[in-house]
């Protein structure tokens, strides 16, 4: 039984994480709170239905191209509505309000064209793996493998190529950076385009893993994942990545018969928030963060 | 389009403008004056809403004694959340607000025996009972509408809740001026500075974060009697982001630009119903609705593009450095 909750955390984790290094990354470089992340993940599983289901493409092309859809939405935001609101300077609140107003303009777009029923991707939900104790559906190992090689090459991106080192510096020093010659504006680009990537991934995952979708579930994906990107501290990539699993773990190991009986799973999210204001009470900038005041 | 012209129906969007003005009063406080980033301002307004009812239905307490410690059970969450809290930085500090405004929604869906579970107040008393809260205060209400020689429901409501907010708006605004205020906004542009003229920082942020809470509380109770039923669905986060768009649609720092904000909003929220010339008019009703949403998107990302201080706010209140 805990094998099998370890595992069922670690699906939920992964896919937590991956959308939580998306807004951490963010966040780090352009100090932004992205409230519309959940609506892109939306974004990104609709686009994936829409070739999976509609087109009857295979879904691994699908989530491809979903990803692609949503990094462009990504980047065609920035020129829209980030570039011009940080050449007015506009500060920490003016940014989550517009951020607040795009999830609204985008969640209410999706609702409009695709409607509210719930759609489930063209998988076959009785299709079950069983390795050990542990019982796996299809779309369970999906999402394990998935975001264990997206979280691999995210790793390897932001350590190895100079692009992902100066997206750390950035986020570690913006006015260092900049005097050291690093070309902001096109790292503020390719930082668009990987949260996109991310986004657009993070959301087939999830509706994978949820089985249905509809136009609601990412925007009710996001507080888990902020809570991911606060306990690991926020703007820190690598942080974010361990909230993720933490949380995802501590969500389904908390439903453990053999601890106390075990909590309802109803209040999985709220354990989820109790394990981030505990662990904001020991170590207030997060596990990752360094300690600063601001 | 004849309900545009029905002064009933603008007496019940003028009681709503009401509720949120005392709602974001509370935003005011806490961040206009104080600089806290409260996102969780909704689950103080399902406290006050809750405790309330609560005491009314299972506990036969009247309305009069209720309604107090609902307001007061929300000061009491403003000061628990606080005190492990406010140290955080502030962007922290946000998320974890909203956060405990998605666990008071959670407990609220799911501890059925005490709230009613997700079918709402009407199964406060236990499934069937068909429960009510607010006799008394209709009886109130009926009672003030005899003396003021007033028929309509809404109206009464409306002159009542805007009485209360125009009061508290007053002592606001006299609270913003006094020593007590003028530290409050000390903290807000600098904290290290007031700390170092001996100012108990911490204590301030707290006693601004219990007084917004209060209004909110105080919202949620209005709120619970002007629509006679409520559930956890109207506690969702969506409500705390309307407010601090009231906020800044009126101007951060200015007390008297809440009501005007709210107004606005109002406005704008009742009058999209009403959009029935093309292109709205190919639109069946269920799709109006997400139109009048984006709309409302649209509007916020606007506003912070274009006038980021608001209707009346200073422009250097909202700018970076």
């Amino acid at each position: 039984m805990f094998l099998q909750l370890f595992v069922n955390g670690l699906v939920t984790g992964s896919v937590i994480a991956i959308a939580a290094v998306g807004v951490s990354l963010v966040y780090g470089i352009l100090r932004l709170v992205n409230f519309a992340y959940g609506d892109m993940m939306t974004f990104g599983a609709y686009a994936a239905y829409l070739g999976n289901v509609t087109f009857g493409l295979p879904l691994v092309v699908a989530t491809g191209l979903a990803m692609l859809a949503a990094a462009a939405l990504s980047l065609g935001l920035d020129f829209a509505l980030w570039r011009p609101l940080r050449a007015r300077r506009a500060g920490f609140m003016s940014l989550f309000l517009a951020s607040i107003g795009l999830a609204l303009v985008l969640r209410q777009a999706i609702l409009l064209v695709a409607g509210p029923q719930p759609r489930s991707f063209d998988v076959d939900p009785y299709k079950v793996y069983v390795i050990g104790s542990v019982r796996l559906s299809g779309a369970q190992l999906v999402a394990i493998v998935a975001s264990a090689v997206a979280i691999a090459a995210v790793g390897l991106f932001l350590a190895r190529t100079s692009t992902g080192r100066v997206m750390r510096a950035l986020s570690d020093d913006r006015a260092l950076a900049a005097v050291s010659g690093i070309d902001v504006g096109r790292v503020i680009a390719a930082t668009w385009v990987l949260s996109g990537l991310l986004a657009g991934l993070a959301g087939v995952l999830a509706g994978l893993v949820q089985s249905t979708f509809d136009p609601n579930f990412g925007f009710q994906l996001l507080l888990p994942i902020f809570a991911a990107v606060v306990l690991g501290g926020i703007g820190s990539a690598y942080g974010a990545l361990a909230g993720g699993l933490v949380l995802g773990l501590a969500m389904e190991l908390s439903t453990w018969e053999s601890l106390a009986g075990g909590v309802d799973p109803v209040y999985k999210p709220v354990v989820a928030f109790v394990v981030l204001i505990g662990a904001l009470l020991l170590r207030p900038q997060g596990l990752f963060g360094r300690a600063r005041v601001v | 389009m004849s309900a545009v012209a029905s002064g009933e129906f603008w007496a019940f969007v003028g009681v709503v403008a009401g509720i949120y003005t005392l709602l974001t009063l509370g935003l005011q406080v806490q961040f206009g004056l104080a600089g806290l980033l409260n996102f969780g301002q909704v689950g103080f307004m399902a406290i006050g809403a809750y405790t309330m009812a609560i005491l009314v239905v299972k506990e036969g307490m009247s309305t009069w004694p209720a309604a107090p410690l609902g307001v007061l059970a929300a000061a009491a969450a403003g000061v628990l959340v606080g005190l492990p809290t406010l140290r955080l930085r502030s962007d922290y500090f946000a998320i974890v607000t909203i956060a405990f405004s998605e666990i008071v929604r959670f407990v609220a869906t799911n501890e059925d025996r005490l709230t009613g579970g997700s079918q709402g107040t009407i199964n406060l008393g236990g499934a069937g009972q068909a429960s009510q809260y607010d006799d008394e205060w209709r009886r109130f209400q009926e009672w003030l509408g005899g003396v003021l020689h007033i028929g309509s429901k809404d109206v009464v409501m409306l002159l009542v809740v805007w009485a209360v907010a125009l009061v508290l708006l007053a002592l606001t605004a006299a609270a913003a001026r006094t020593p007590w205020g003028r530290v409050l906004r000390a903290i807000r542009e600098d904290e290290d500075a007031a700390a170092s003229l001996g100012k108990d920082v911490f204590a301030y942020k707290l006693q601004a974060l219990g007084l917004g809470a209060a209004l909110a509380g105080l919202a949620g109770c209005f709120y619970a009697w002007q629509f006679s039923f409520f559930s956890p669905a109207d506690f969702q986060p969506l409500v705390t982001f309307f407010a601090w768009m009231i906020l800044i649609l009126g101007g951060v720092g200015r007390v008297w630009a809440v009501p005007v904000g709210a107004v606005l909003f109002g406005v704008l929220f009742a009058v999209t119903r009403f959009f029935d010339f093309p292109p709205f008019s190919y639109l069946d009703s269920a799709d109006r609705a997400y139109v009048r949403l984006m709309i409302i998107g649209l509007v916020i990302i606007g506003l912070v593009l274009l006038r980021p201080q608001g209707i009346l706010g200073r422009r250097d209140e909202m700018v970076l450095e």
